[in-house]
């Protein structure tokens, strides 16, 4: 089992208002899945996913990474595992502005003390941009810049890739291009869960999970209705 | 992240914004530039206060008629009372076993003539000691001897400033004829030269024997300085104790009346000019260093300013695996490139400060190894100090947070 959530609660306090962003979380993702988190604003999808990327920490129960159980790790684990074995894409993509594409997707390696440049071209490579590496993101367009960073997601060959949001920012011919390297990535055994609000987002994925104020209201499988690179 | 790595990132923040970073350093540079000017000018004045005096003569007593009056003040009569006397000199020279030689002088000034030239200047009676105890020789000729003290001889050996007044021509004095108040003097040596001190210039004055100074010239039977050559350096102060007993019991002084006479330690004042300097030195560093810290909080708010807007970085280098740590060592590793590199520029313009002063206005400065090893340290451990506090607070930043940070 590749990721294992229960009972997780996540309670804020924000301005002396209490705020249950997850109440009661069961959710269990196998290694190879494609997952679509979905629900409307507000409804916890988001905390979820800082959840499960080890960005933040439940309030109480249990979340177990690889059969790991994460609520005893310390900050710099919990930065090793965020290193190697799980990739972020943001739906502001997050680049840093100054470096180039390649230089961008070599930033995981750098924290993990690895410097091989060869690595980085390849997951450039693999999203069909790497006759863009020397590119600054200003000089990429937006569907272009995701890709960028679904290299730096992928260059530590993570166990799974979290997907906030990834085509918020894209217009739909981005993001069906996008989606398709998803769907391609996860077709070559990348674990993917994006959270998303979109229908058309989420169809591309293989599951289907429902948020509602801060608790899963649905999960179902979701069978693949359109055919696979059809789109291209 | 290796500390090769975290060079990397921050030689490359830094270079994103060029101006910012040299204005940011500005404060550290003047600082280590001010530090190193200020002691090299320091070193430089204690140096040569050291030359000067060590070229008086070392291991030198200086025995001068008369009262110091009051504590630290010279009384009226210092070098002009009669009491001293060449028999006192003999005396300390016979019975006190540390000395290695006496000289005793006896000057004024007077009238010289040679030909057509003449001038007034400082005559001087000494003994034949005079050029091992004061460590002053002549270059051209020879002093006088014994036989010229006790035969009362009219020999003359001049300084170098009286031989250009009176022989310009450059031909040599050696063999010459001089007048002295209308007396005539043959001219045997001419004395090296020795330069100005704050005194005087040393070199204008004409050497005769002591005896002729006293008997011929000026008709007086005391000295007005007896000078002591001390064996070893160590035993100064007791030579110099020695030596009071000594005449205190010629001159019939009790125990508890002041003496007649002042017994000066040339080490003493020595360490009096030494200390003196080290205190202005260390006071002008350190307000040197206070400048420093100015700029090292100049660098801190920067740095603090650098930390906001780079939130959003800190955000993706957390998300992607950045240690709380990775991100605390590239602030700092900024900070303390900024500050050692403000160092390294402000030793290259202190050394080129010094050299300047030097060359204008004519101080010797000594650029001390120390002294750019301190100040450029100093720069360095600014930079650790004042970047900790940015770093801390760019480390602490919450990944969730700094990822949404607009």
């Amino acid at each position: 089992m590749l990721i294992e959530l229960r009972d997780v609660w996540k309670v804020y306090r924000m301005d002396g208002v209490e705020v249950q962003a997850l109440r009661g979380v069961d959710l269990r993702v196998e290694a190879g899945e494609f997952v679509a988190i979905m629900g409307p604003s507000g409804s916890g999808k988001s905390t979820c996913m800082n959840v499960l990327g080890l960005l933040d920490r439940p309030t109480s129960g249990e979340y177990r990474f690889e059969g790991r159980d994460t609520t005893a790790l310390s900050e710099v684990e919990a930065a090793r595992l965020r290193n190697r074995r799980i990739g972020f894409v943001f739906q502001s993509f997050n680049l840093l502005p100054r470096a180039t594409a390649l230089e961008n997707v070599e930033l995981p390696l750098v924290y993990a003390g690895v410097r091989d440049r060869q690595r980085a071209l390849a997951a450039l490579r693999s999203v069909g941009l790497e006759h863009r590496a020397r590119h600054l993101p200003s000089q990429l367009s937006g569907g272009e810049q995701q890709r960028v960073a679904i290299a730096r997601a992928l260059v530590m060959q993570p166990a799974v890739v979290l997907a906030d949001e990834p085509t918020g920012n894209l217009d739909s011919r981005a993001s069906a291009e996008v989606m398709q390297l998803f769907q391609r990535l996860n077709r070559e055994g990348v674990t993917v869960i994006l959270v998303t609000h979109e229908a058309e987002v989420a169809a591309f994925a293989r599951r289907i999970v429902q948020f509602r104020d801060g608790r899963i209201v649905a999960d179902r499988p979701n069978p693949p209705r359109v055919p696979e690179g059809s789109l291209r | 992240m290796t500390l090769q790595a975290s060079v990397r990132v921050a030689l490359r923040a830094l270079a994103a914004n060029p101006l910012r970073s040299l204005l940011t350093t500005l404060g550290v540079i003047i600082g280590v530039a001010a530090v190193v000017t200020t002691v090299s000018i320091g070193a430089g004045a204690r140096q040569s206060v050291e030359a000067q005096l060590t070229a008086l003569g070392t291991n030198l007593l200086t025995v001068l008629p008369g009262r110091v009056e009051a504590p630290g003040r010279v009384g009226f009569g210092l070098g002009s009372a009669q009491t001293l006397t060449w028999g006192d000199a003999l005396a300390v020279q016979r019975s006190i076993p540390g000395v290695e030689a006496v000289a005793a002088e006896f000057s004024r000034s007077a009238r010289v003539v040679a030909g057509p030239y003449n001038d007034t200047t400082n005559v001087s009676g000494v003994t034949p000691s005079f050029p091992e105890v004061r460590n002053w020789h002549p270059v051209e000729g020879s002093f006088f001897t014994d036989q010229d003290l006790r035969s009362r001889a009219r020999v003359a050996v001049i300084g170098q400033t009286v031989r250009e007044t009176l022989f310009p021509g450059g031909e040599s004095p050696v063999g010459q004829t001089i007048r002295i108040n209308r007396a005539l003097f043959t001219v045997v040596g001419v004395m090296e030269r020795k330069g100005s001190t704050g005194f005087g210039d040393r070199d204008d004055v004409v050497f005769v024997p002591l005896s002729t100074a006293q008997r011929r010239l000026f008709g007086v039977d005391y000295v007005r300085a007896v000078y002591v050559k001390v064996r070893e350096a160590g035993r100064m102060g007791e030579v110099a104790a020695q030596v009071e007993g000594l005449l205190r019991e010629r001159h019939r002084i009790p125990e508890d009346a002041e003496p007649d006479f002042v017994v000066r330690n040339q080490a003493d004042v020595v360490q009096a000019f030494t200390g003196v300097t080290r205190t202005i030195t260390l006071l002008l560093a350190a307000i040197a260093a206070v400048s420093l810290v100015v700029g090292g909080i100049g660098i801190m708010n920067i740095m603090l300013v650098s930390v906001t807007e780079r939130t959003r970085e800190i955000g993706i280098r957390k998300a992607v695996g950045a240690t709380r740590r990775d991100v605390l060592m590239q602030f700092l590793v900024e900070a303390v490139l900024l500050s050692a590199g403000g160092g390294l520029v402000g030793v290259g313009l202190g050394v080129a400060a010094a050299r300047t002063v030097s060359a204008v206005a004519g101080w010797a400065t000594v650029v001390t190894a120390q002294a750019v090893l301190l100040a450029f340290g100093f720069a360095a451990a600014v930079g650790v100090f004042f970047g900790l506090y940015p770093a801390h607070r760019a480390a602490s930043l919450d990944p969730i947070v700094a990822l949404r940070y607009e």
